[in-house]
């Protein structure tokens, strides 16, 4: 269910790093706690994030729930298949509903996330 | 049967949503299911099949006595004297002060017999106000708050009347729009009335608690062949605004008026007196400062509950419900704006999280049903 290679967050965001590189999405246990999502709200290229800070939202059809980056960086491509197609969030949020690509400014942030056992653990609680 | 205690309430079908995996939620200190397959599916089920809705939560009043009458009157703002034996109508419980203290239903038993259908929040306010008023004012009434011993659901859709008919020997088809009658429902006792919250054909059943459990279970038994599914307030919720319909707490309050809430059809000023008469007629003389209206989204994001409406950069009101339709296929709400800019085609802006996003009003409701 959660990849191995993914890193977690406890707000349920996942980043998958790739040299400096890092894609960004949000969970299986997100969608699902969120139900219908209809609209995604997402940075533009070049936009700066910052680790714990809101890079963007998505709406469920009841409400809506903050993005919070996993790391700090610059936002380098964000998904804009979903801006016609929100529902794919809630379909294949690990893979093809990924939501931005940030280059990472600091990869040391990386060790302070879960791997995805320890994100199963939390889940659990 | 208070949440002071912190403890949720609970309706007589609880174990049955948690059984079929409902997300549950605390609803005004009640546990109950927001959404079941999903709120998209369930809207869907509703406006194209049938949709089931636990609605037990709902409180009910009753008032009897020579002058029922002349109480319910007293306390609302439609007329009742207007109704005939088995027919319904929407109605306030006003204030001195022209708010809401809720929202309800009259139904019409008897000349000495009235039952109201009000919020489940609300429920325990508006007895104690009705009862309050039939003491200081001395009707010949008796006021009795039977919410606790019924439960209520809701079949609503297309395929309702087709769904519940398997149940009761009752013939539905001549039960008119919010007209009602009392008949057995699968051998038990209740109350049919053609209404409903979704803007769909349908009915509301009220049935003793007990009985709850194997209805629920009956019913969709007989509408499965009809694609029947059960449907939370989540779904509820977004039936309701696609029909422009109040939800009291939002369009609706102690503070806010039915006048400016474009319900003034159900007040009626040439009745005879009411609570809170004076003072809407006195709102109306001075002419209406704001006017709830229906708004689509032009630009990208969807305007929420709450969110500022700005005219040329400058505060002008607020949403009061907001979000998307699913059938009408905008992002749409209602809010209250100037009377003056209350006008379709009136471009507005609805703040969404500090960004000014366009938006136009436009005539309610945005769904209406083919009859």
């Amino acid at each position: 269910m959660y990849p191995e290679n993914y890193k977690y967050t406890k707000e349920h965001e996942w980043i998958l790093v790739e040299g400096d590189t890092g894609t960004i999405g949000i969970t299986d246990h997100a969608q699902h706690e969120l139900g219908d999502i209809v609209y995604v709200d997402l940075p533009k290229a070049g936009t700066g994030v910052e680790q714990g800070k809101a890079l963007g939202s998505v709406e469920s059809v009841k409400a809506v729930s903050d993005i919070y980056s996993p790391i700090t960086g610059e936002v380098i491509e964000s998904n804009g298949d979903l801006s016609g197609a929100p529902e794919k969030l809630n379909s294949d949020p690990h893979g093809a509903a990924w939501l931005v690509k940030v280059k990472l400014s600091n990869l040391s942030e990386i060790d302070g996330l879960m791997s995805a056992a320890d994100y199963q653990a939390y889940l659990g609680e | 049967m208070d949440s002071v205690s912190g403890v949720l309430r609970k309706t007589p079908l609880n174990a049955v949503h948690r059984a079929s995996g409902a997300k549950m939620v605390d609803f005004g200190g009640w546990d109950m299911p927001v959404q079941y397959s999903g709120i998209l599916d369930e809207h869907a089920t509703v406006r194209n099949k049938v949709g089931l809705f636990d609605v037990s939560h709902m409180g009910e009043i009753e008032v009897r006595g020579p002058q029922a009458l002349a109480l319910v009157n007293w306390v609302s703002c439609n007329d009742a004297a207007k109704l005939a034996v088995g027919q319904a109508h929407y109605s306030g419980l006003i204030l001195e002060g022209g708010g809401f203290v809720d929202d309800i239903l009259v139904h019409k038993f008897a000349d000495d017999h009235f039952f109201l259908c009000v919020n489940a929040s609300n429920q325990d306010k508006d007895f104690a106000h009705i009862a309050e008023q039939n003491s200081l004012r001395g009707f010949d009434a008796s006021v009795e708050n039977v919410g606790p011993t019924l439960s209520q659901i809701a079949v609503q859709g297309p395929r309702a009347v087709e769904t519940l008919q398997k149940l009761t020997a009752t013939e539905l088809a001549p039960i008119k729009y919010y007209w009602f009658t009392t008949g057995e429902v699968s051998g038990v006792p209740a109350t049919i009335a053609r209404t409903g919250y979704t803007g769909e054909d349908g009915f509301e059943i009220y049935v003793p608690n007990a009985e709850a459990p194997r209805l629920w279970a009956e019913l969709m038994a007989a509408g499965e062949e009809f694609g029947i599914k059960p449907a939370g307030l989540g779904a509820r919720n977004t039936l309701r605004l696609e029909a422009a319909m109040a939800l009291y707490g939002h369009e609706i309050n102690d503070e806010l008026n039915p006048l400016e809430a474009g319900l003034s059809w159900i007040v009626k000023l040439n009745k005879g007196d009411f609570l809170g008469k004076a003072k809407l007629e006195e709102i109306k003389a001075a002419g209406l400062k704001r006017k709830l209206c229906g708004f689509k989204m032009t630009g990208r994001g969807i305007g929420r509950d709450g969110y500022e409406i700005q005219l040329d950069g400058t505060a002008a009101g607020w949403v009061t419900s907001g979000g998307p339709g699913p059938t009408v296929n905008m992002n749409i709400g209602l809010c209250y704006l100037p009377v003056e800019k209350a006008n379709t085609g009136q471009v507005i802006q609805v703040m969404i999280r500090n960004q000014a996003v366009d938006a136009e009003v436009i005539p309610t409701p945005f769904y209406k049903r083919a009859k």
